[in-house]
């Protein structure tokens, strides 16, 4: 069976800027893919490759075994929720639901009908007399997942779905987007910048930088297993050592990446001298200097804090030191 | 570490000398008072004497004229209005207002494309360009511009010319020919009245449209072919309905500069009367300045009318 999406080996170079640069990936149908990086490194590039709203400089696309080359956005089986939302202001939400329906020439009942269940199905039954302009941030983003819903589309592009959201929110629908996932069991593609948003959401992870796909994994592969020293450092800003540092600490001659979480105050380790603490609520973080290094460590709540200008011994499990390739 | 300096003692607030500093800390505490002297020039400018001498202008239109003394006669009534309706006068509403329309529409046309390459595609130097485009011909006077088209459209013109020239004049001699919108050439028929005032108020038309595309994001457009419109149905379903605030504030430009303008149709065209004309003649030569006023009544209501229409059509919707 073919993956719903694939690219093989797509480039997408805006003048001299290497937007995208020889991606390959597949995602399998019915999964719960995110696209991880900051800002520039080519992830949404990639959702518009495959909505259609660009085109590849070289290499293909292609959307349940079919090149996609040539193909404009309005052919394909495929719906974004936009980062802004995007819903029409002079169309009220039931409309605004309806209106690719309306674009396919249905019946107005059945669009009727169908665009009052997406919305029954995003929570917000009895809205869809209201103006997208009276409606909150949480609640437009509702309309545009009902809007890219109710075409049943083949994969679910989100870009940056969440990103408009305040806290509180955000974990709310990381939640209800999982479970409307699984309910409606379509490919969701997912754009974050937010590494805890991926990790939280995802089945499987793409890692992007500078335009390039440094790894793909489960989130617990990403997380634990980081394939290089900016997998590490984005995905739970882990403490990267260069080899001289790893050889110093571990006798082995590789980058590695060690957790914040995984360091302890231990009664005999390596010194390490406290610059600064600072208060998260759940852990306290703590900036250190070990051997001329800045590293973080996380204490557990509860855990004695100690003062900065204090120099502490710590610790570490040998598994916890994570080797991996260099950048 | 060294010690670190005591810190300079302080006054919780900053000082207050000057008169300048003290009035301007006496209006910070009460706002109302800055409103109040902000808005009273303009409100006075805009009450008393705009909409006041609007006022005057409407009143006299319930006067009416003694017919064999000439005098005003200070009474209510609606005589005047009565004269609006003898079919000399019909005809020149009718004429006005068919052409004003005309000139709306076929601005409304030409203008759409061009504000949106404008919106949509122009950056930097070309934005410039077009703005300095558009912007130029307002700069230079409506006389000489109106006269230039005179020497354009007539018989002699570089348009007659030009169609000559390419084997094409037979088309200009056959458009001459038809009754209504032709005449002895171009300068001197209601086409020509007609194009002068489309290239006059363009650029009144194309500043709104513009402002209103501006304002419609791209993802607006991609969300409409993300759902399966074609770029010919995102047009009709999405751009037109967002645009059309602006379409609406650019043809009331064009709609109500026709009505009341009364220099292009002496200049240009057949010499038959627009309403500008007809209450430039009433309130001048013929110091009938009831039936002047009355005519003035004519635009206003007919514009009244017309945004009440488009209110209805939902055009402000997107605002």
């Amino acid at each position: 069976m073919p993956s719903a999406v694939e690219f093989r080996d797509v480039c997408r170079f805006f003048g001299t800027v290497r937007a995208v640069d020889r991606v390959s990936m597949e995602i399998a149908e019915g999964e719960f893919f995110a696209m991880l990086g900051p800002s520039g490194s080519g992830k949404t590039t990639c959702l518009r490759l495959i909505a259609g709203f660009e085109q590849p400089t070289h290499g293909e696309v292609r959307i349940f075994g079919e090149g996609m080359g040539g193909v404009p956005p309005y052919r394909r089986a495929v719906n974004t929720v936009f980062q802004d939302y995007a819903l029409f202001p002079h169309l009220n939400v039931i409309d605004n639901v309806a209106y690719g329906l309306m674009i396919a020439g249905r019946g107005r009942q059945e669009r009727r009908r169908e665009a009052e269940a997406a919305l029954d199905l995003v929570k917000l039954p009895g809205y869809g007399g209201r103006k997208p302009g009276e409606l909150s941030g949480g609640q437009r983003q509702r309309v545009a997942l009902a809007r890219a819903l109710v075409m049943k589309p083949r994969v679910l592009l989100l870009d940056e779905p969440l990103g408009a959201l305040d806290l509180k929110l955000r974990e709310q629908m990381q939640e209800e987007l999982k479970a409307l996932q699984r309910k409606v069991g379509i490919t969701f593609v997912f754009v974050t910048h937010d590494q805890g948003e991926a990790l939280s959401m995802a089945d499987r992870i793409a890692v992007f930088n500078e335009g390039r796909i440094e790894q793909v994994g489960t989130p617990e592969e990403v997380y634990n297993r980081p394939a290089r020293p900016f997998v590490a450092d984005f995905v739970g800003s882990s403490n990267v050592f260069p080899p001289e540092v790893t050889h110093a600490v571990a006798g082995r001659r590789a980058w590695a990446s060690l957790r914040p979480e995984a360091i302890r105050i231990v009664g005999q380790g390596r010194p390490a001298r406290v610059v600064a603490t600072a208060f998260l609520g759940t852990a306290t973080r703590l900036h250190l200097e070990m051997a001329g290094r800045d590293v973080t460590a996380l204490l557990p709540r509860g855990a004695v804090v100690p003062e900065p200008g204090e120099t502490i011994e710590i610790g570490w499990g040998d598994s916890d030191l994570h080797l991996m390739e260099g950048p | 570490m060294a010690e670190a300096a005591a810190p300079l003692p302080q006054p919780a607030a900053g000082p207050r000398d000057g008169p300048l500093s003290r009035l301007s800390d006496a209006l910070w505490r009460r706002p109302r008072v800055l409103l109040v002297l902000l808005l009273l020039p303009p409100i006075l400018w805009l009450g008393v004497i705009y909409l006041g001498a609007l006022f005057a202008l409407l009143a006299q239109s319930f006067f009416s004229i003694d017919e064999f003394s000439g005098v005003i006669v200070r009474e209510p009534t609606l005589k005047t209005y009565g004269e609006l309706l003898t079919p000399a006068n019909l005809d020149i509403i009718r004429r006005t207002v068919l052409t004003a329309a005309l000139v709306t529409a076929a601005a409304a046309v030409v203008a759409f494309p061009i504000a949106y390459f404008a919106a949509r595609y122009a950056r930097g130097r070309w934005k410039a360009v077009f703005y300095l485009g558009i912007m130029l011909p307002l700069w230079s006077s409506y006389l000489v511009k109106v006269y230039s088209w005179k020497l354009i459209l007539a018989k002699e013109g570089i348009l007659t010319w030009a169609l000559d020239s390419v084997g094409l004049l037979w088309l200009l001699e056959a458009w001459l020919a038809l009754p209504g919108v032709g005449g002895n050439s171009l300068s001197t028929s209601p086409t020509g009245t007609f194009l002068v005032f489309l290239y006059v108020w363009l650029p009144f038309m194309i500043l709104p449209i513009q402002a209103s595309l501006e304002r419609v994001p791209v993802s607006m457009l991609e969300a409409s072919g993300d759902l399966g419109a074609r770029p010919d149905q995102t047009f009709r379903h999405v751009i037109l309905p967002l645009a059309m605030p602006g379409v609406i504030a650019g043809s009331i430009f064009t709609f109500s500069l026709t009505l009341g303008d009364y220099i292009i149709p002496q200049i240009v065209g057949t010499s038959a009367r627009f309403i500008g004309l007809a209450v430039y003649q009433h309130q001048g030569t013929a110091g009938n300045i009831p039936l002047a006023a009355a005519f003035a009544v004519v635009p206003i209501v007919i514009m009244g009318l017309y945004l009440w229409w488009a209110k209805r059509q939902g055009a402000f919707d997107a605002l």
